[in-house]
């Protein structure tokens, strides 16, 4: 592929799912690194996978399987009483070695399943357009309505319990959120991509920012300038789009290592207290 | 005149098993009660069963029509890397940051991540304290703090709103002598 490709018709709507898909994962990332929840993007986005390829043999739609195999693994995850990082790497193990496994029993599986993996942003439609856009906007329409909550319930544990306030509508709201983003973007962008997605812009954003909203705003800017980036140069040097995506989040979310920005953060720490 | 908050009767509370109890205490608006008692003695249990987060074997707590209620929890985990800041934690209690003692402020544009144990446990005594909640639950709220923070929490004790209350639990005997209108002692 050559430059003058970044601006053909055919690319426009995979390079806009991925556009769209970026700020719901970016924003859906920092609800979940705020929850401390981040490793269940991976899981969820693996089991995604397995529901995709094993939908194939079934004659369904990869998306309606990669839904059912999310929700699932949702609803098991909501009726456990207590649920950490080591239920979320059970997912992972299931979901990784799943579609290997269902993988090796279909045509073309192997294929399948990579493509799965790594994405296949290229071969995204109309379809898929729609549904980044429809979650984003209910993503952005909730989340006055989810953030507050939601960190309510992260930093005083039992309030909404103390004052009968129901948990379930928020926390049900939130999971299938995360659940359609993950789902949307493993067939979309791929597992792994979106898993990074999810990962890195939170994880050097909340080091950059201070304040929540400050955080959220530098967490959707680092994932648009890491995908357009990535999406640019897979173009123009003619690589694969997930690993590059990838590789970009991973150099952007080091940033939080260099010294540079370290004295940044050392000033703003200092502006702060002095306010 | 005052009236009854709330009334816990017969209580044995616990998690898998019964932990503390049979328990029996009434707390009145303008009150502050305080629970004492040796490590493991069920304290913290008690203020969890009160919110629903420890499981209430048998007897009854009865809360008085529309109770609010806030709680401060023991040794609260400071979270890594949140970007959050003071004031932002502070106003989810529903407490106004003007409302915040003067030797708070500096902690209300602090964001969570460059924050001490001591001052992210004092943010989150006075996020309860300045709660508009009427009953306030505390539990150790001395744990980790300086003389300053102390003189704080004591002034702010002191001119308690009468229709509001707290039960609070310490196992500093001195503190609560000063601060409660009645103690009572548990698991003796």
């Amino acid at each position: 592929m050559s430059d003058w490709l970044l601006f053909d018709p055919m690319f426009r709507i995979p390079f806009l799912t991925g556009l769209v898909l970026t700020l719901a994962l970016s924003l859906t990332g920092a609800l979940l690194r705020m929850r401390e929840e981040w490793l269940a993007a991976l899981g969820l986005s693996q089991i995604a996978a397995v529901g995709a390829i094993a939908a194939c043999p079934l004659g369904l739609p990869a998306l309606t399987g990669a839904f059912g195999a999310a929700g699932l693994a949702t609803a098991l995850r909501t009726l456990l009483p207590r649920v950490d990082n080591s239920h979320h790497a059970l997912l992972i193990l299931v979901g990784w070695s799943g579609t290997l496994i269902v993988g090796s029993y279909i045509d073309h599986g192997a294929t399948i399943g990579e493509s799965l993996l790594r994405g296949q942003l290229y071969f995204t439609r109309g379809a898929h357009l729609a549904g980044a856009a429809t979650l984003l906007a209910l993503l952005l329409s909730l989340f006055p309505w989810l953030s507050p909550r939601l960190l309510t319930a992260r930093f005083f544990p039992d309030h909404h319990q103390a004052n009968r306030v129901p948990t379930w509508p928020y926390r049900t709201v939130f999971a299938l959120l995360a659940m359609a983003a993950t789902v949307l973007g493993t067939v979309s962008i791929g597992a792994f991509p979106t898993f990074a997605m999810l990962f890195a812009p939170s994880w050097a954003g909340f080091v950059l920012a201070n304040g929540w909203r400050r955080s959220l705003v530098v967490s959707c800017a680092i994932g648009l300038v890491a995908y357009t980036a990535a999406f640019a140069l897979a173009m123009i040097v003619d690589l694969p789009f997930g690993p590059v995506l990838v590789a970009m989040l991973a150099m952007v979310g080091g940033l939080r290592f260099l010294p540079g920005i370290s004295s940044i953060i050392a000033t703003t720490k200092w502006s702060q207290s002095r306010e | 005149m005052s009236y009854t908050l709330l009334e816990i009767a017969s209580m044995i509370a616990g998690y898998a098993r019964p932990v503390v109890g049979p328990i029996s205490l009434g707390l009145r608006a303008g009150e502050i009660l305080g629970l004492g008692g040796p490590n493991g003695a069920g304290k913290s249990t008690i203020l969890r069963a009160i919110t629903g987060r420890a499981h209430v074997f048998s007897g009854r707590i009865v809360r008085s029509d529309g109770l609010t209620i806030s709680h401060q929890w023991q040794r609260p985990e400071l979270p890594p890397e949140l970007a959050l800041l003071g004031r932002e934690l502070f106003s989810l209690t529903g407490a106004r940051p003007g409302d915040a003692p003067a030797m708070m402020k500096p902690l209300l544009t602090m964001p969570l991540r460059h924050m001490s144990g001591g001052q992210y446990q004092l943010l989150h005594t006075f996020a309860c304290m300045c709660s508009p909640c009427r009953l306030v639950l505390m539990d150790e709220p001395t744990n980790n703090l300086d003389g300053r923070a102390l003189d704080a929490l004591s002034a702010l004790l002191k001119k308690l709103d009468p229709g509001r209350a707290v039960l609070l639990v310490s196992h500093e005997k001195a503190f609560l002598e000063k601060h409660c209108t009645r103690i009572v002692e548990v698991g003796s």
